[in-house]
């Protein structure tokens, strides 16, 4: 662990910053600031992450047995779907954007804002009003469709939170689109001088190609989600074989979002870990340009591989065999992000401080999740697997493993810039140590149980799944604990935690150039860009915990 | 509400066969079928390739930040180098190389098995909440999937009400039933046994329990099965088809012991008085009985959720007939039809007489 300074202060930080430059709570709620914007939607999000969190647990808890064990199979259900529309909606679509980005973005281009705070705000209450649609299904007598939604059952089903959960989508869709072209919009036109597109720091290449998708794939989950709606109420016959319609077109509009959803899940988390490597790595980033051609990669060819959730749907055997092919250019570009994060550690300064635990954890809990999705791209072998516990295992090796390890990562990284505190490392290995063993236990049993036919969605299972279940069962448990864990120590850090300097980890993208927390403005005078990881001007103060850089503080 | 208690309380008596039995290997269940060798060739290939690459990940990453770690804090890199084009094309390559074998692997086995062989025996498969239905090609229905081994089976897929998806993992076969279309599917079982078919498309409260039991005979023996599945009366009373029935149709949501299940228990319900939703109190008789096989979603006994399909064409008179008279065994009463139900040369008549009377009853009821 990193030597602390021994004259450090506890005192709060005196200057002014945005946390400190109105006060009040419409202050707040009626912000312009995309710092504090983003500070409330992670205060958000992580509410959210709790109830999703609650659910899953208790989901866990039920699977303790082959037959009941704390609550019925209708109750079951809708605790799957929740969890399920839950954290796809709510926690991790949004998640390392709408929170870490919006706080960073503008930061990191040395803006002082984004180039619609208005709209940014705008999209922050479509979040809140989406959420509260949900709390509204829940109250309104639940869904018992799972996240997919798929028809006939969706349309045929009794429970009267059908609506109001894709109404909730519906809104959120808006949420994640006005943030995309906030995003892109303020790339395109907010650079400052010295950064062309080749020294934009890769998270934003990443966030980048994420408001692409955001922008293009969104539009068609509304539309499916209304015309579900219309189905339901008004009979259209669009989707439902007893009015002549087509379930499987449902499918195809489904996916057709929901798979680039995967990529506005996975980019922006490979662009937290960019960061980091590099940072904790103190070398530069190994292979730029293949990592930023890379994110627009996959966010192409992730539009155009959707139809892989069908192979066993009845659609035509040649689209199958289309999609499967395409399928796998994805694996590409992800595989050459792997290999250039390794790059960039060989040969480097590694320190292990809790960002760089969360992401050499997200290596290998990434590619345990990107090539178990090779099995799956495979035509035979998914006839196999689809729809099975090995489905389950992999996309949440790659959406809770990786994406929300990125997150938790990419929190541990610009929590020093957020609140100007440092968190206590010693908890943090701690917990990570928990959060990573238990993630693994939680989800490794589940290939094995799926690859021997384990179905997904079961309430009762087959008598000779019960040990796999339980480790999966205490694993999650072991998560819980480390989430706990976390949540203390950072609530701790707030009050108690020694005050941080402007760049305590020794990054050189021009957040770090920042004052932490940032003021009200983040910077008086735009300042110069350089190359974002070249770390050679830097200069560690043991005095002070910080590393300074030759061309001085871009604001004080 | 009213399901979750009965869910609750429910008994599952039916011994299954495992889906994973023991004798599979660490991965993967037994392979039974012409199939299988082939998906699993898949799989290990993928399992390999990809063993191999995460070891070396993590290798390289452990090595990395063992030998580079940052010793003091401030402490320079060891080595500076931005880029390698060269290297970075081969660690391009080397994967697509890789993954083009692993879609060619998979296609030859999914063009396999989108192909039935033009000799292949017909079975149509229905899927419907919760449970499954076969019809072989003689016109008999059961709730088991038979086939004779090493024989090319084509399933014909289509589902009643939601989708659902019939799976056979020791078949490595699986597919969506889904309503208002057909779907195929065909295999060619290997080793004589029982295997276990699940539904994998999530169906609502008894997903998990929409299993189906899967025999794949001896030669020879499969021809023995149909003849006898497909007229159980030649052997049996009355009441034992009606056993034999409601213990393969009904079983799943009557009890006939009285206990609480997604229906009304089975035991002494004929000749009682049951309340339905609607206020109404009505005596269980062969017509009540029929009816609510027939068009089950007419009335509902208070209490329970309208969720039962309708049987009707899939259940013949004759065993309608035969459950009525294993509902009066239940109920402790004689049955009418005991003495007549035996069908041997001398009786066929009288049976035949027993087997028209509900015809009559529905013609009366109309």
């Amino acid at each position: 662990m990193a030597t602390i300074p021994a004259d450090y202060s506890a005192a709060p930080p005196a200057r002014d910053n945005y946390l400190t430059h109105g006060r009040g709570i419409l202050s707040w709620l009626c912000t312009l600031d995309h710092k504090r914007i983003g500070v409330m939607y992670l205060v958000s999000i992580l509410a959210a992450f709790l109830l999703g969190g609650i659910f899953a647990i208790l989901i866990r808890t039920e699977l303790l047995t082959p037959e009941k064990t704390i609550m019925g199979a209708d109750t079951y259900n809708q605790f799957f779907t929740l969890h399920g529309a839950i954290m796809t909606f709510l926690v991790i679509i949004p998640g390392i954007p709408a929170a870490l980005g919006n706080f960073v973005l503008p930061i990191m281009l040395g803006a002082k804002d984004l180039a619609f705070p208005r709209i940014n705000l705008l999209s922050y209450y479509l979040w809140v009003a989406g959420a509260l649609f949900s709390v509204l299904a829940i109250v309104m007598g639940s869904v018992d469709t799972g996240w997919t939604f798929y028809i006939p059952y969706a349309t045929d089903t009794t429970m009267g939170g059908v609506i109001p959960v894709l109404m909730g989508v519906f809104v959120l869709g808006f949420s994640s689109i006005f943030t995309g072209l906030n995003f892109i919009v303020t790339i395109h036109k907010m650079r400052p001088p010295g950064m062309g597109w080749f020294e934009l720091p890769l998270f934003l290449w990443a966030l980048y190609a994420t408001a692409v998708i955001q922008i293009l794939a969104t539009p068609v989950i509304g539309i499916t989600g209304l015309l579900l709606i219309a189905e339901r109420v008004g009979q259209f016959g669009i989707f439902h074989p007893g009015l002549g319609g087509d379930p499987v077109l449902y499918q195809h509009f489904f996916w057709f979002y929901s798979h680039p959803a995967v990529y506005i899940m996975i980019l922006p988390a490979m662009g937290v870990i960019s960061e980091i490597i590099s940072i904790f790595s103190r070398k530069h980033i190994f292979g730029y340009h293949f990592i930023a051609f890379s994110s627009i990669a996959i966010a192409m060819f992730g539009f155009i591989v959707w139809g892989h959730h069908m192979f066993v749907s009845g659609q035509s055997t040649l689209i199958s065999v289309i999609f499967s092919l395409l399928t796998y250019s994805v694996s590409i570009p992800s595989a050459v992000k792997v290999f250039n994060w390794l790059a960039t550690m060989y040969g480097g300064s590694i320190s292990l401080r809790a960002p760089m635990l969360y992401a050499l954890a997200f290596i290998f809990i990434f590619g345990i999740g990107g090539l178990t999705g090779l099995f799956l791209g495979a035509l035979a072998t998914d006839v196999h697997l689809h729809d099975t516990y090995f489905v389950v295992a992999h996309f949440h090796y790659v959406m809770m493993g990786s994406t929300l390890i990125a997150m938790i990562a990419g929190i541990h990284h610009w929590w020093p810039k957020m609140v100007g505190r440092m968190y206590n490392e010693a908890a943090a290995f701690i917990a990570w140590v928990f959060v990573f063993v238990g993630m693994n236990l939680t989800f490794f049993p589940q290939f094995i149980m799926g690859a021997h036919g384990m179905p997904r969605r079961y309430y009762n299972y087959p008598p000779e799944f019960e040990n796999l279940h339980q480790m999966s069962t205490w694993g999650s448990y072991l998560m819980a604990v480390g989430f706990v864990i976390i949540a203390a120590y950072l609530l701790h850090s707030l009050f108690a935690g020694r005050t941080a300097p402007a760049n305590p980890w020794g990054g050189a993208t021009l957040e770090w150039r920042c004052a932490s927390p940032p003021p009200h403005d983040n910077y008086p005078v735009t300042p110069t860009a350089g190359d974002p990881y070249d770390f050679s001007d830097l200069k560690y103060n043991p005095q002070t915990g910080d590393y300074e850089s030759d061309r001085g503080p871009a604001a004080s | 509400m009213n399901t979750l208690l009965a869910r609750l309380l429910a008994q599952t008596n039916i011994d299954w066969p495992p889906v994973a039995p023991e004798d599979g290997t660490f991965w993967l269940p037994p392979q039974a079928s012409t199939q299988a060798p082939q998906t699993d060739l898949a799989f290990y290939f993928i399992y390999w390739v990809s063993v191999f690459f995460f070891i070396l990940i993590v290798f390289l990453m452990t090595v990395f930040v063992f030998r580079y770690r940052r010793r003091v804090e401030g402490e320079g890199p060891r080595v500076n180098v931005t880029h390698n084009t060269p290297l970075e094309l081969v660690w391009t390559t080397i994967p697509l190389i890789l993954v083009v074998v692993m879609f060619y692997m998979g296609f030859r086995g999914f063009m396999d098995l989108m192909n039935p062989p033009a000799d292949a025996m017909d079975v149509y498969v229905l899927g419907q909440k919760w449970n499954w239905n076969f019809t072989y090609p003689n016109g008999h229905q059961d709730t088991e999937l038979h086939v004779p081994v090493d024989t090319n089976v084509r399933l014909i897929l289509e589902s009643q009400d939601v989708i659902h998806s019939f799976y056979v993992p020791a078949f490595r076969i699986k597919r969506d039933a889904v309503p208002g279309r057909y779907n195929k599917i065909w295999f060619k079982a290997t080793k004589p046994g029982e295997y276990l078919a699940l539904c994998a498309e999530y169906c609502g409260t008894q997903h998990s329990d929409m299993l189906a039991r899967v025999v794949v005979h001896e030669p020879g023996m499969f021809e023995k099965w149909l003849a006898d599945a497909s007229d159980p009366f030649k052997t049996r009373s009355y009441a034992e088809v009606g056993q034999l029935v409601v213990t393969k149709r009904c079983g799943g949501c009557h009890s006939i012991d009285g206990s609480a299940n997604v229906g009304p228990t089975f035991k002494d319900l004929f000749g009682s008085e049951v309340k339905h939703t609607d206020g109404a109190t009505v005596l269980v008789d062969e017509e009540y009985v029929r009816k609510s096989i027939i068009n089950p979603q007419a009335e509902i006994v208070a209490g329970y959720d309208p969720v039962m399909p309708t049987f009707k064409g899939q259940l013949k008179d004759r065993e309608i007939t035969a459950i009525i008279e294993y509902l009066k065994q239940l109920a402790g009463m004689t049955s009418t039809l005991s003495d007549v139900g035996r069908e041997t040369e001398e009786a066929a008549p009288a049976a035949d007489a027993a087997a028209s009377q509900p015809t009559e009853t529905e013609k009366d009821s109309e």
